[in-house]
């Protein structure tokens, strides 16, 4: 095999690559897993490397070029724990030490002696590698997420090795943040990791769960999320997702959601780092009266490039969903927010509103909202609406006229986007703590704008 | 108070105001009536210093000041208040932090300290119990899915809130149900008071009788062509506005 320069490597040659790394993984380090992993994992690579990665000539990628992750040949990443990564999980970590339920992923793989787990009866947190040796794991792990819908799901199939594992049991309220820290290391040469995620709620949970993916050292890295999340009858969970990987970072991901009779799904999603990211969130409404939220909101600079493609499946009648999704850009960054919402046949009293907003503070930012719907019943109401622009002036001036000079209404207007999402934290520390990011940032564009 | 001369404004080219003159002296209210596309929208957002209107001749001075070299906040800041006639929804942002941040940006010129949210909480309840209304609109974000007669209720509390020298009521009836303009209107009068002016904008005779005015004027294609007591009002709702137009066509 000849060695490709950088510049010139094709996706084709990325493809192969990782394929081979497959092989190398399959023969080597992964062999400890049971049978029915291997055989996903195999199948997997599979439609890897038949499908291949997408292009900006396939419709659902049409606003996103992945050529920034095929140029560049990413090592499967091993885990290290350091101070560093010490000092990572207590930036993002919130509750006192003894009482929360932290567990913390470098790389993908738990490590216990960061994690602090006193665990519920009823609870288990932990890594996904041990869960695959029992039934539970089993019977759930890659049923929702489907690796032949996107080449990135395939690919953290192919590489399933670890991640999280949440279980809450039935009728269980966990009365604290279940939060997972996924820490990725920029190491001397780019590396790559797939965490892999199951979080299960039998019926009558109630949980609330926090992912924070942040990341340590300069180089770049990637990390190739997966979640599912199953939901039994009446089960009640508040997912946040916060992505702050560093600025060189890669981060492409799904989450697969299935919510049982009269559950409720609130699910709500932070951007602020990476320089790209690409996030598909699945979420299907599969029991009567079952209830779904899905919030997001991104904030960038530079040149960030995100992707929000959310799809919202209403299988079954009587239920209602919500979605609003904001975008604050500054710079040349780039939002893309692409909502799908697909009304099955039979699924009769759907209630789904969908908005989509996009605030430009800077004339080369950029942002693309395309809304899909797609209806198969006849009884439903579906609506959906997206803005996009600078600052309203009408908005200025009422601001002005009660006495805010220019900048205190352009920041308040500015940061009343961010607000809106915020505002459906019910975790006051995640609140506080999120409140201070995205206030931190908007500072960081004012000053630019003034000086 | 407010001394309007000779005032000409145009939008986008178009002359809309043709010499307006009104004097407004402290504690008094005038009413501003007259038809459609007379201008009387136009010179309250004038006076608030909307940066669509272009002033093209003529003064306003208001408490001594150049009203017309003020930005919209500094305007604010000296006591000019506009309820709006198309109040503003703002995203995310709820009634009580705008409330704070607007009361803040004003007691910070002023020099007086700044008041912390449960500081303001306080004040806020004891403007609500001075108008007689609760606090249901104020963890709301500004105006955002208000019904016509919340936002005007929130215009109304914001001037409570505010307590401006001279407030400019731009149509602050439109829209209304009888209910709903009494409600307006008696936290309106709850906040009349010697130190306090008030120039109602309005269509309709309705709104003076529950707020009444000292002086009434009426306004057509751009300039006041008459002047009177509440009783022109009156006048007004029995004979329409034709019966004005023509001497101000004549002349």
């Amino acid at each position: 095999m000849t060695a490709v320069a950088p510049q010139t490597r094709r996706a084709e040659d990325a493809v192969a690559q990782l394929v081979a790394d497959y092989e190398a993984f399959a023969a080597n380090g992964a062999a400890g897993a049971p049978p029915w992993v291997q055989e996903l994992r195999a199948g997997a690579i599979r439609q890897f490397a038949e499908a291949g990665f997408p292009s900006t000539k396939d419709e659902e990628w049409r606003f996103t070029s992945v050529e920034p992750i095929t140029r560049t040949r990413f090592a499967v990443a091993s885990a290290t724990v350091s101070a560093a990564v010490r000092r990572a999980v207590e930036e993002v970590a919130i509750g006192e030490s003894g009482e929360r339920l932290v567990a913390v992923y470098v790389n993908g793989r738990f490590v216990s002696e960061l994690s602090s787990l006193a665990l519920p009866t009823g609870v288990t947190i932990g890594s996904l590698a041990a869960a695959a040796e029992g039934d539970v794991a089993r019977q759930h792990l890659g049923r929702l997420a489907d690796p032949s819908a996107n080449p990135f799901t395939a690919l953290n199939t192919a590489f399933v090795l670890d991640g999280a594992f949440v279980h809450v049991g039935r009728n269980v309220a966990v009365d604290r943040a279940i939060q997972l820290v996924f820490v990725s290391l920029a190491g001397s040469e780019p590396t790559v990791s797939h965490p892999r995620n199951l979080y299960l709620f039998d019926d009558g949970a109630q949980a609330s769960i926090i992912e924070q993916f942040v990341g340590i050292g300069d180089g770049p890295y990637w990390t190739n999320a997966v979640t599912e999340t199953v939901l039994g009858e009446n089960a009640v969970v508040d997912a946040y997702r916060v992505q702050r990987e560093h600025d060189n970072a890669f981060h492409t991901a799904t989450s697969q959601s299935r919510q049982g009779r009269s559950s409720v799904y609130t699910s709500v999603t932070f951007a602020f780092g990476s320089r790209l990211t690409r996030y598909d969130l699945n979420a299907t409404l599969d029991g009567e009266g079952a209830e779904c939220t899905i919030n997001g909101l991104s904030v960038l600079r530079d040149e960030q490039h995100v992707d929000f493609h959310t799809t919202l499946e209403h299988a079954k009648p009587h239920c209602p969903s919500w979605e609003v999704f904001n975008g604050v850009y500054d710079d040349r960054s780039r939002g893309v927010f692409s909502g799908r919402i697909i009304v099955r046949p039979g699924a009769q009293r759907t209630d789904s509103k969908q908005t989509n907003n996009n605030l430009l503070l800077s004339e080369d930012a950029r942002a693309d909202s395309q809304p899909q719907l797609e209806i198969y019943a006849d009884d439903v109401k579906c609506t959906h609406g997206a803005t996009l622009g600078p600052i309203d002036p009408k908005a200025m001036f009422y601001l002005r006229s009660r006495g805010l000079d220019e900048e205190a209404a352009r920041n308040l207007l500015t940061f009343g986007f961010g607000a809106e999402i915020l505002n459906s934290v019910s975790v006051e520390e995640l609140r506080t703590q999120l409140d201070g990011i995205v206030h931190a940032r908007l500072d960081e564009s004012a000053r630019k704008r003034s000086s | 108070m407010l001394e309007i001369k000779n005032l000409h404004a145009s939008a986008e080219g178009t002359e809309i105001l043709h010499g307006i003159n009104l004097s407004v002296g402290k504690g008094e209210v005038h009413a501003i009536m007259g038809p459609n596309g007379s201008g009387k929208s136009t010179l309250a957002q004038v006076l608030a210093g909307h940066p669509g209107f272009e002033v093209t001749q003529g003064s306003v001075t208001y408490e001594g000041q150049d009203l017309l070299e003020m930005d919209p906040e500094e305007r604010a800041r000296a006591g000019l208040f506009m309820a709006f006639q198309y109040p503003v929804e703002i995203r995310g942002i709820t009634n009580a932090y705008f409330l704070r941040s607007a009361v803040n940006a004003i007691r910070k010129t002023q020099g007086l300290p700044e008041y912390d949210p449960i500081d303001f909480l306080d004040v806020l309840a004891q403007k609500l119990r001075t108008i007689g209304w609760d606090d249901s609109l104020m963890s709301r974000a500004v105006n955002e899915g208000f019904s016509g007669g919340e936002k005007k209720r929130n215009e109304i509390l914001q001037m409570a809130v505010l307590e401006p020298k001279l407030a400019v009521l731009d149509e602050t009836d439109s829209g209304l149900d009888i209910d709903a303009l009494k409600t307006v209107a008696d936290a309106v009068n709850k906040l009349r008071g010697p130190e306090r002016s008030m120039v109602v904008v309005t269509h309709y005779q309705r709104l003076l009788n529950y707020i009444v005015p000292d002086y009434v004027h009426v306004l057509a294609d751009g300039r006041i062509v008459r002047s009177g007591g509440k009783e022109l009002a009156l006048e007004l709702e029995d004979k329409g506005y034709d019966w004005l137009r023509e001497p101000a066509v004549a002349r």
